[in-house]
């Protein structure tokens, strides 16, 4: 196999940036790791240690509630109920507000009980409900006495009509509820919240917030005012993720300025890419094709775009050494596309003449047909390299243990994290994920593009930050819980799952 | 002996690989399964909904990974039937709606007759956009899927009154063998909608080679992970022991220990492949020590 | 301006799909950018049918070698498109009787249900079957113990395809379960797979996304163009 290498010896050390890292990877390590196995260690301990004491508390709480129960006062209703819109969310919900009455005595209200008024939709499908129920029991009361079946259905209608009325046309109809949910009550006095989700914004409510007692007593105040769950102008539950967004393309943003403005920016070998002219090179001089797959998805997959940038690299050094190139894809668009960039990049190189359009050619949607034609098609042609940039299922393996079988220098390059191992396995060398995304921008070694990787490793640094000082807080949280820095990782997690 | 080991032609590897594949099959060699406590987690989050829960059922495979997905969902279905969900079926890839068909014919109208279409379970089909379809459900559901497989508007469907959103469902089960798939759904609709008061639960179904990348979402995002025909197995077997616990002495079908079944030349399959690697390393090192590596 | 309009019609739309996961209103007009995007894929596969009917024509009219092969795909996509879109051999809806069209195309009994049944099903699921073949000899092949990582990645490897059948259990059940159950290999493969396989994963995942998301940016800002089919 021609120098045959794999990304593993370099992966694990230099897997941290692709740029040269500022701050020594290793002494982060040495530091991190061991810490962290001993949070860890002590943090299921301590778990184990906060399960066992709570389930006992929880059944302790229970028998001494139980043993002070004595009949209780009806509970009073809520008062300054106030309902409105949520802000800032996506439509939909509303924001119920109350107060538990300050005269109320403890523990005569064990919970309160949300009510929304029915849309008029609702309530029409609530009656057809009914109305089928009353239907079916009434017909199989007639039928058991035996009245003919015409007839008993008839009658079983007229009977379902009569206890479930039509509403009168022009006439308003009396307001229904619904539980939208329930709440455990706070202490006497005590301002409470609570958001009533998935309305249709479209439509107005009204809202009633009942108090209940440990016996199912209820007392409720009047409905609220009609209010409607719209949608804001901004996601505010995302307002973090947004935040992360704005920081890690800032910096790429960053570094391609940096890198217009003249500063160098270097980054590592990836041999895989070093490798394209010695394998275009090879077909050359074996008088063989060069056979290159963008994957295997639409153009609305940014690995195929990947591929593409790739493609046009190589079949600008195929144009080149007067080689031929063989691109067969799974999309028209990509097709399309793909034949756009290797036309282009024979125009640059001066050899218009020598592309054939039909060197790009679209085969079938159908991943394992695909597949198939790119098998028989490698074992009858015997390319002499074979490229797979791009993204790629589980036909991966099919195509690069063919590639193997007639001794074609293989490159391949994938974001698929599944697939990787089996190019890793069957390649001579395989981009593995984000080196996949930066060969456009190595090989074309524009200043603007480069700088993005380094912009891109900021990102990283930023996640290697984010993990560490969250493991650090739970860490010292499972030793030190009096300290409360478990409410840092708490707020990290909130962000990040917005 | 070595040389003929170094150059030994692949075709006798895929012979290997064949019998151990069909013999097992041939002799019927099956093997006890014990559930891990992940499928056990699956199984739980599945029978512990409220008895008429909605169930989304997303079958985002092709026949191609039907020998591996195929047990798992004709158990996930036969579990959500078992215990009276009310079943939403569909799809995100163009085959998908046979891989339904076949499931409904199967399982539901061969075992569960008195379960009536549009109450108790509705076939909505495939619908084109992968993520696309997954962010519209979230916000429209009856928009993004407006008929059913037999042409009937949703609006006329009494068991799609109540939905409108996927929050409107009590569990999403995601059987998937690429993409669009678990992984989609679980970026798409399950993560956005994990903070909320009731939060969608989900259990996805994968192929083995998708596993390692729906581990990091569980158990954070994902309630339930049933992977490769190991998985299936597994919760086979526990639909299986459920079955037996409500209805003792049932004889179960065949049709409910294919996954069982397929694990027979999973094992031999396996020893196999443990085998060529150890007899490669050995030929390699002897190779090595000869100074004749190939 | 053949190269500033696609520029600006792929910056638009990508920020117009970035801002519908931020501001509300904005969602509808997302949907609509993947909306399109589907029709110009439909559309598309006018271009790649065009294609294929090209290349296999040339080939059978020149009589290259193979072109019988080329006969057969002809044959077959023209019997499919026909038999689909006729819905050769679907009985109508019962609900439409008089409406030949009416019917489920995958209705089983249908042609295209016949072809799918018979012909794809049986051959997808074939040559997905055949990994199992090469991924045996890419073991016997590939997995040296050539070094310490590699070694580990053997070692792992073996718990693992032992641990997710019945023969991990049967080896290692004599283990005590209670103290020493962590060990078995069922148990272990489990281990593995959600503690290291879950850090290696999610560290591909996090290197994964950022360079998606700057290769975006580079896209979106018109940075890369050499998607369009050459740099400038």
């Amino acid at each position: 196999m021609i120098g045959r290498r794999t990304s593993w010896s370099g992966t694990w050390r230099g897997a941290v940036a692709i740029a040269r890292p500022t701050v020594p990877a290793a002494i982060v390590l040495n530091l991190f790791i061991p810490l962290l196995a001993f949070g860890v260690a002590t943090a299921h301990a301590k778990a184990r240690e906060v399960a066992h004491a709570t389930a006992q508390d929880s059944a302790a709480g229970a028998a001494e509630r139980s043993a002070r129960s004595a009949p209780m006062p009806p509970p009073l209703a809520p008062v300054d109920v106030r309902v409105a819109d949520l802000p800032l969310d996506e439509g939909g919900a509303v924001l119920v507000m109350w107060k538990v009455p300050p005269e109320a005595p403890a523990g005569s209200i064990a919970s309160f009980v949300i009510r929304r008024s029915m849309t008029q939709a609702e309530a029409a499908s609530q009656r057809l409900e009914r109305r089928k129920a009353s239907f079916e029991a009434e017909l199989k009361r007639l039928e058991t006495q035996g009245v003919a079946p015409e007839q008993a259905r008839t009658q079983a209608a007229a009977h379902a009509q009569r206890e479930v009325p039509s509403p009168v046309p022009g006439a308003p109809e009396p307001l229904q509820w619904i539980d939208a949910s329930e709440v455990p009550a706070a202490a006497p006095g005590a301002e409470m919240t609570t958001v009533v989700s998935s309305l249709d914004p479209a439509q107005e409510y009204q809202f009633m917030v009942v108090s209940r007692s440990a016996d199912a007593t209820e007392a409720g105040a009047a409905p609220s005012a009609a209010v409607r769950g719209e949608p804001g102008l901004f996601l505010g539950k995302r307002i973090y993720l947004l935040g992360w967004i704005l920081f890690i393309s800032g910096s790429v943003i960053g570094f391609i300025l940096v890198a217009r403005g003249g500063r160098p920016m270097r980054i590592r070998r990836l041999a895989a890419l070093e490798a394209v002219d010695e394998a275009v090179g090879r077909a050359t001089e074996m008088g063989r094709s060069v056979l290159f797959l963008p994957g295997i998805q639409d153009m609305d997959n940014v690995q195929t775009i990947a591929g593409i940038t790739v493609l046009s690299r190589v079949a600008k050094t195929v144009a080149e050494y007067d080689a031929t190139i063989e691109v067969p894809t799974a999309r028209s668009l990509t097709m399309q596309a793909s034949r756009e960039a290797v036309q282009a990049s024979y125009m640059q190189a001066g050899r218009l003449e020598s592309f054939n359009p039909d060197s790009v050619s679209y085969i079938t949607d159908e991943q394992f047909g695909f597949v198939a034609y790119v098998g028989g098609r490698m074992v009858r042609e015997k390319p002499a390299a074979c490229f797979y940039m791009g993204c790629f299922f589980a036909e991966s393996l099919i195509l690069a243990e063919t590639g193997n079988s007639i001794g074609a220098i293989q490159i391949a390059g994938t974001a698929e994290s599944s697939q990787l191992p089996f190019f890793v396995a069957a390649c001579d060398y395989t981009l593995i994920g984000e080196e996949f995304f930066a060969a456009s921008a190595y090989l074309s070694g524009e200043p603007d593009q480069l700088g993005s990787i380094k912009g891109q490793d900021v990102g990283k640094a930023l996640a290697i930050a984010v993990i560490v000082v969250a493991s650090l807080a739970l860490a010292v949280q499972a030793i030190v819980p009096q300290w409360g820095i478990g409410s840092v990782a708490a707020f990290i997690r909130s962000t990040l799952t917005s | 002996m070595l040389r003929f080991l170094q150059t030994l032609d692949r075709r006798w590897i895929f012979l290997a690989m064949g019998l151990a594949v069909a013999v097992p099959i041939l002799l019927q060699m099956r093997f006890p399964e014990k559930a891990t406590p992940i499928a056990e987690k699956a199984f739980a989050t599945i029978n512990d909904l409220p008895d008429g829960s909605r169930v989304l059922l997303a079958f985002d495979f092709d026949p191609a990974s039907e020998p591996e997905l195929g047990p798992m969902a004709t158990s996930l279905v036969r579990h959500c039937a078992l215990r009276g969900y009310r079943m939403y079926f569909i799809t995100l890839w163009p085959f998908g709606p046979q891989m339904i068909a076949d499931k409904i014919r199967e399982v539901i109208r061969a075992d569960f007759p008195q379960l009536v279409e549009g109450e108790h379970w509705v076939n909505l089909g495939f619908q084109a956009g992968n993520e696309a379809v997954m962010q519209q459900a979230k916000s429209d559901f009856k928009r993004t899927f407006p008929r059913d497989d037999r042409g009937i508007a949703v609006g006329q469907i009494p068991m799609m009154a109540e939905i409108r959103t996927t929050r409107d469902f009590a569990c999403l089960i995601a059987v998937s063998a690429g993409y669009p798939g678990g992984k989609e759904w679980v970026q798409y609709v399950v993560t956005p909608e994990r903070g909320s008061a009731v939060p969608l639960r989900a259990v996805v179904g994968c192929t083995g080679v998708q596993t390692p990348q729906l581990f990091p979402y569980y158990p954070g995002q994902l309630d339930g992970l049933i992977g490769a025909i190991k998985g299936a197995a597994e919760y086979e077997t526990l639909v299986n022991e459920f079955v037996e616990e409500r209805s003792p002495g049932t004889t179960i079908p065949e049709k409910y220990q294919e996954a069982v079944r397929r694990m027979g030349p999973q094992l031999v399959a396996h020893v196999l492949m443990v085998s060529l690697i150890v007899l490669g390393n050995v030929i390699y090192f002897a190779g090595r020590r000869r100074g004749t590596v190939a | 301006m053949k190269r500033l309009i696609p520029l600006w019609i792929a910056a638009i739309a990508g920020f117009t799909v970035i801002a519908s996961n931020f501001i509300p209103w904005t969602l509808s007009m997302g949907d609509l950018v993947t909306t399109m995007f589907n029709v110009l894929a439909a559309v598309a596969y006018v271009l790649g049918a065009a294609s294929i009917a090209k290349v296999h024509l040339s080939k059978l009219s020149a009589k290259r070698p193979g072109w019988g092969y080329s006969v057969v795909t002809l044959v077959c996509f023209a019997v499919t498109l026909c038999v689909g879109l006729l819905k050769v051999g679907v009985r109508p809806e019962p609900l439409s009787p008089d409406l030949s069209f009416s019917g489920s195309y995958s209705e089983p009994g249908g042609a295209i249900w016949w072809i799918y049944e018979y012909m794809i099903s049986p051959i997808t699921a074939t040559l997905f079957a055949l990994l199992a073949f090469y991924v045996a000899s890419a073991a016997f092949r590939a997995f040296r113990a050539k070094n310490l990582e590699a070694m580990l990645l053997l070692g792992t490897a073996f718990i693992i395809l032992l641990g997710r059948t019945a023969a991990g259990f049967f080896l290692t059940n004599w283990i005590p379960p209670d103290t020493f159950g962590g060990l078995r290999l069922e148990n272990l493969s489990i281990y593995i797979m959600q503690v290291f396989n879950t850090a290696g994963n999610r560290a591909i995942i996090i290197g994964i996304a950022l360079g998606v998301s700057a290769t975006s940016l580079r896209i979106l800002l018109g940075i890369d163009r050499s998607y369009l089919g050459g740099a400038e």
